[in-house]
């Protein structure tokens, strides 16, 4: 491990349903290390274990043997709400990334808010809203002036661009997107693949992006990985990585 | 009879905005309020027959009732009990906790002066209610508003409505739901013990049927005032509970025998829940039939160019 590794996952386990038919072991001996400055694309099939390898570096799942530090630090038991200081997450589904009955302000406030929760001061804010208004108004989508529309009255690709922007706000240490374009329509997916990637560039965030589709996953990021069987199975970076192709990646799948 | 409801509405009230906490901004169906509700009485007139004053009698039992909530709320967070049944079991125990603090089944208060016989005896009782109905009435709303307003009310707001999305912002869901569970039957309690002051007397039985009263109330309440803002919907807590004791006051005028009311509550509460949903698919139906009438017309008109 380098001073410049974000998150270090070493000989992680996950096994569901231990000791019954059922059993599947879904992370075998999992070892990842992620540097700063990386954007990582995850692909493999259905029940690989891309979804239980993003949910265990989110908290949403605890690893049952191995260990996870992000900067440093050992996650490995960390609830959720632990790891948000260095983590955030944008969600396969828009109504998960954002509170419907809460206004886009108060979405936002929650974001940028993330340390200090425990807190009677008042969460309205004439210069966090002004700062949001400049944040939205950068995207042109016109969401500067619904600061006060309920987050349920946007549209899923807005509600998913609010969920990115509350994850990128606070700049976090890695930035987790779950399939985050999947549940949009064609032309919107694209445009929000497109605007998350402007602002990852923009920040320079480490990412960590599961994908089901193939031309994101090769235009996007310096490394790709894939999972098959609950391993990795190739983990690719650099040029390496920029010379493959579609067919090389459905051959993999194949092999 | 009209003063009568609306005194008894405002004592009841608390119960109202306690039942909103958890199953409006939570999204809970709490059922700890049943035992609860007592658990506020049996404190606070306990206290007061040996000698404690009406105000500390009544800062205990607001207390004690926040002590019932954190605990269903450690069962619901904490042992991971489903939140129905983590309210019952507290219900079900605080039966025996209610008999132990007041050591018999009816309690009564005799000659101790409450927070209503406080006031000036110029005043006859109902206004001597409304006076302190309304006046703790403000102080709780304006607490619970400036609450809901800062970066924790916020918290414990979006945690009632997304918890995932609380969770991955940094927000420790499960203190939250603690604190609306403690805060929610605090209110509940406090709502216990101005009825048991007002009756003179507390009673094993007072908490039966109270979550369906505080529901009925909730939702008679957000009938009448549909605003979002948390200061009016707080406000309409009170409307609610005071609508519907008038309700009871009504009913019991003419005629409907106090064994009934339980059935007359359930009954209210059903209509209630049913109403606003038939409101809002006729609305919706008018509504489309007025677009559908409109792209007719439309139609014709472009036809006739």
């Amino acid at each position: 491990m380098n001073n410049n590794s974000v998150l270090n996952m070493d000989g992680v386990q996950k096994v569901f349903f231990p000791g019954t038919a059922n059993q599947r072991h879904i992370l075998k001996n999992i070892n990842l290390n992620i540097n700063q400055g990386d954007f990582i694309s995850v692909i493999g099939n259905n029940g690989a274990g891309k979804s239980t390898l993003l949910n265990t570096v989110a908290g949403t799942l605890i690893a049952d043997a191995g260990t996870i530090e992000i900067a440093g630090n050992d996650i490995t038991k960390k609830p959720v709400a632990g790891r948000s200081k260095w983590i955030s997450r944008v969600f396969q589904d828009p109504k998960l990334g954002t509170a419907g009955d809460l206004t886009v302000e108060q979405n936002l406030s929650i974001a940028i808010n993330r340390k200090r929760h425990f807190n009677l001061t008042w969460f309205k804010s004439k210069s966090e809203r002004n700062h949001f208004k400049e944040v939205l108004a950068k995207l042109d989508m016109g969401l500067e002036n619904r600061l006060d529309t309920q987050a349920k009255y946007l549209s899923g690709g807005q509600r998913q661009v609010l969920s990115l922007i509350m994850a990128t706000l606070s700049k976090p240490n890695l930035l987790l997107l779950d399939e985050h374009t999947a549940a949009l329509d064609p032309k919107t997916s694209e445009a929000v693949m497109k605007l998350t990637n402007q602002i990852i560039k923009e920040n320079n965030l480490t990412v960590l992006m599961i994908t089901h589709k193939m031309e994101d996953a090769l235009k996007y990021g310096n490394r790709l990985l894939m999972l098959q069987d609950g391993e990795i199975k190739v983990n690719v970076s650099g040029d390496e990585k920029q010379q493959l192709e579609e067919s090389d990646l459905m051959e993999m799948f194949e092999s | 009879m009209i003063i009568t409801g609306i005194a008894q509405g405002l004592i009841w009230a608390f119960l109202a905005i306690g039942v909103f906490i958890t199953f409006r901004i939570l999204d809970i169906p709490d059922l700890t309020a049943e035992g609860s509700f007592p658990l506020g009485a049996a404190v606070t007139i306990k206290l007061m027959v040996d000698g404690q004053s009406a105000v500390v009698a009544t800062i205990v039992g607001f207390l004690a009732g926040c002590i019932a909530g954190i605990i269903t709320g450690l069962l619901d967070t904490k042992l991971h009990v489903p939140s129905l049944l983590a309210g019952i079991l507290t219900m079900t125990g605080l039966y025996s906790i209610n008999m132990h603090v007041m050591g018999r089944a009816n309690l009564p208060l005799g000659m101790q002066k409450t927070l209503m016989t406080m006031l000036p005896d110029s005043l006859d009782s109902n206004a001597q209610t409304i006076v302190v109905g309304v006046l703790i009435a403000i102080v709780v709303i304006a607490l619970l508003w400036v609450f809901f307003q800062t970066k924790m009310g916020l918290a414990v707001r979006a945690t009632g409505n997304n918890s995932m999305m609380s969770a991955a912002n940094g927000i420790k869901t499960d203190r939250m739901v603690i604190l609306g569970y403690a805060v929610s039957n605090g209110c509940i309690a406090l709502s216990g013990s101005l009825v048991a002051q007002n009756n003179g007397f507390s009673d094993i039985g007072m908490g039966i049927g109270t979550i369906v009263i505080g529901l009925a109330s909730v939702l008679i309440g957000q009938i009448f005032i549909r605003s979002r803002g948390m200061l009016w919907q707080l406000i309409a807590m009170v409307l609610g509970a005071v609508v519907y004791r008038l309700l009871l006051t009504i009913a019991m005028n003419v005629g409907v025998s106090p064994d009934d009311l339980k059935i007359l509550s359930t009954i209210v509460l059903i209509i209630v829940i049913v109403v606003p949903m038939i409101q809002g698919k006729i609305n919706e139906k008018r509504q489309l039939n007025k677009y559908l009438a409109g792209l007719d017309s439309g139609e014709k008109e472009t036809i006739n160019e």
